[in-house]
């Protein structure tokens, strides 16, 4: 990009100005790049082979003689482990039914803030609430919601039972909670795409007489693809690192729990390093996995896509 | 959406008012469910009325009369800014390096910044703590300021460099055309036009500091560097046997204050952070 801008400046100068300039334009991008990528490679790249190491270990604090390099013995343990399913399966459906949810409901959001005719900056203003405010404290709000004896939601919803200690609201109220903090968040990049969308095509489609849901499905949805497709990445790979609302919910309670969990238990509370990091490279995988079928999957099928598609 | 002409009917724009309020008591209901709680005497906590029967300061005047929570708000107003100056002052010059300059491995340095903006926390959990506890960094605020720069990285670089597409650059060239250096350009001319983009994600980036809990609560041991998030975990009220309910709450609320402050004033350049950021990454 900046080469075309820079082109005619250096052509007139002469070519041996322009190689010298290229060159100095070369040492200061990579020194100015150096410090940034330093400190990420030394903080994610190097980790995630220690770990990988640790992960081919018997290795636990508590019995540090017995540290012992056992292959992957690790990894039988853990993917022949009930629990470990139980919570992989557990994320995965936090994670798809909650993605779902903000996806609609992030749309609505975007189209209010997009289109509302009154109070357009207090809406926006408000709606960013819920993206800052700490996670921690979202999720203390709503334990203490839905708690017998101090909450309203429990008095209003069902006074007689503490549905935190029951396996299948305690997961509904934790994928409500996530869906609160994160809808804004959506919201925010599907309007961005929103912006996209030419009123005078929206304005086309009514004269040739699309309602206003087809204008939505036929013109909006197209144009904004990218956009919902960036979200979408995004907000799966981000919710499937749910931890902190189940932490203070149910602390991981009648199999409730994340991979995330899993790992934090078996790490500070179990102090077992090699199983600990058998599981943080496990999730790295399924990560990587849901970030490679996106690329591939939805990137490729999305035509047109210059600037949202671009990885 | 049903009323897309030019001239607003009074009905249109009530039922938008409707919609509004609705976004607006969606968003709030949480926030002040949990100040009500922290204003609600002992005796009324338990009532689960959503607004306070009687009002008290005495969770607040608890709080702060107690080590644990003033250590951690210290802990985290430390560790979040300095994060964030680290983070921004290198993520402006990469930034920079990434908008403006042509030089190799470009492409290499926004793929791992994409990574690592996707990269799972948690994977990162295990390692660290062997680390730094062989490195002696494990419950000290270099050992929380470091994961934290590194994470919030991707996020100043994409926004920053979305920003610094947009200033006007002949500008910089004049400048190099009157003998200044790149590196003169860059401080003189780019900096002060860059600033607002600069201030807007450091915000971005003191929110995410400000908001971890994962690592707060894993490479932290102690008072000497848990934050406030990962000390409400184990809040346990003045004494043994007190509920930890109403000292939880106002520790949430005074953790709450610098969000919603930035959110009143800054809510233009935080929605622009953020799309910039996200859609042309």
């Amino acid at each position: 990009m900046s080469q075309t801008l820079d082109k005619p400046v250096a052509r007139a100068v002469g070519k041996k100005a322009l190689s010298e300039g290229k060159k100095a334009e070369r040492k200061l991008g990579l020194w100015l790049c150096a410090p940034a990528a330093l400190v990420m490679v030394a903080v994610t790249g190097y980790p995630i082979f220690y770990s990988i190491w640790l992960s081919l270990q018997r290795y636990d604090l508590r019995f540090p003689d017995e540290r012992k390099f056992i292959g992957i013995d690790n990894y039988i343990t853990v993917l022949s482990n009930s629990y470990w399913w139980t919570s992989f399966g557990v994320t995965t459906m936090i994670t798809v039914i909650s993605v779902v949810i903000e996806l609609v409901l992030g749309m609505v959001l975007a189209l209010i803030m997009h289109r509302t005719l009154v109070m357009r900056g207090l809406v926006r203003t408000v709606a960013l609430i819920p993206y800052g405010i700490v996670t921690v404290v979202a999720a203390f709000s709503w334990r203490y919601a839905w708690t017998q004896d101090t909450g309203y939601l429990a008095q209003l919803v069902a006074p007689d039972s503490a549905l935190l200690t029951e396996r299948v609201p305690a997961l509904a109220i934790i994928i409500l909670a996530e869906v609160w903090k994160t809808v804004p968040f959506m919201a925010l990049l599907l309007m961005a795409g929103l912006a996209l969308v030419p009123d005078d095509l929206l304005k086309a489609a009514s004269m040739d007489g699309a309602s206003a849901w087809q204008r939505f499905t036929k013109v909006m949805i197209p144009v904004m693809k990218p956009a919902i497709l960036v979200a979408l990445l995004f907000r799966t790979l981000d919710a499937f690192r749910v931890f902190d609302n189940i932490f203070v919910l149910t602390s991981g309670a009648q199999e409730t729990g994340s991979v995330s969990m899993q790992t934090y238990n078996n790490l500070i509370k179990g102090l077992n390093l090699g199983i600990g990091s058998t599981m943080s490279v496990l999730i790295f995988l399924a990560v990587a996995l849901i970030a490679f079928l996106f690329i591939k999957v939805f990137g490729t099928a999305a035509p047109g896509s210059d600037d949202g598609g671009k990885r | 959406m049903a009323a897309i002409g030019s001239a607003a009917p009074a009905g249109a724009k009530a039922r938008w008012g409707l919609v509004d309020i609705a976004v607006v008591i969606y968003a709030l209901v949480p926030v002040l469910w949990i100040v009500s709680l922290s204003f609600k005497t002992k005796e009324t906590l338990t009532d689960g009325n959503f607004i306070p029967r009687s009002w008290t300061w005495q969770n607040y005047v608890d709080i702060f009369n107690t080590n644990e929570f003033i250590r951690a708000l210290v802990n985290s107003i430390g560790i979040a800014l300095i994060a964030t100056v680290i983070a921004v002052v290198l993520g402006t010059m990469a930034a920079y390096a990434i908008a403006r300059l042509d030089f190799p491995g470009k492409q290499v340095l926004v793929g791992v910044s994409l990574l690592i903006a996707m990269f799972p926390q948690v994977s990162l959990v295990s390692p660290l703590f062997e680390m730094e506890r062989g490195l002696g960094l494990f419950d000290t605020w270099p050992g929380l300021i470091l994961p934290y720069i590194t994470f919030a990285l991707p996020l100043a670089i994409y926004t920053l460099s979305a920003f610094f597409r947009e200033i006007p650059w002949e500008l910089e060239k004049a400048a190099k055309m009157d003998g200044a250096t790149p590196a003169q350009a860059f401080r003189r001319v780019i900096a002060p036009l860059a600033a607002p983009g600069v201030f807007t994600t450091a915000i971005l980036v003191f929110i995410f500091c400000w908001n971890d809990f994962l690592f707060a609560i894993s490479l932290t041991s102690t008072e000497s560097s848990r934050t406030v998030p990962a000390a409400l975990s184990f809040f346990t009220g003045s004494s043994q046997f007190e509920d930890p309910t109403g000292t939880v709450c106002a520790a949430a609320v005074v953790i709450t204050i610098p969000i919603i402050l930035f959110v009143l004033f800054f809510q233009r350049r935080i929605v622009a952070g953020l799309t910039s950021g996200a859609v042309k990454g």
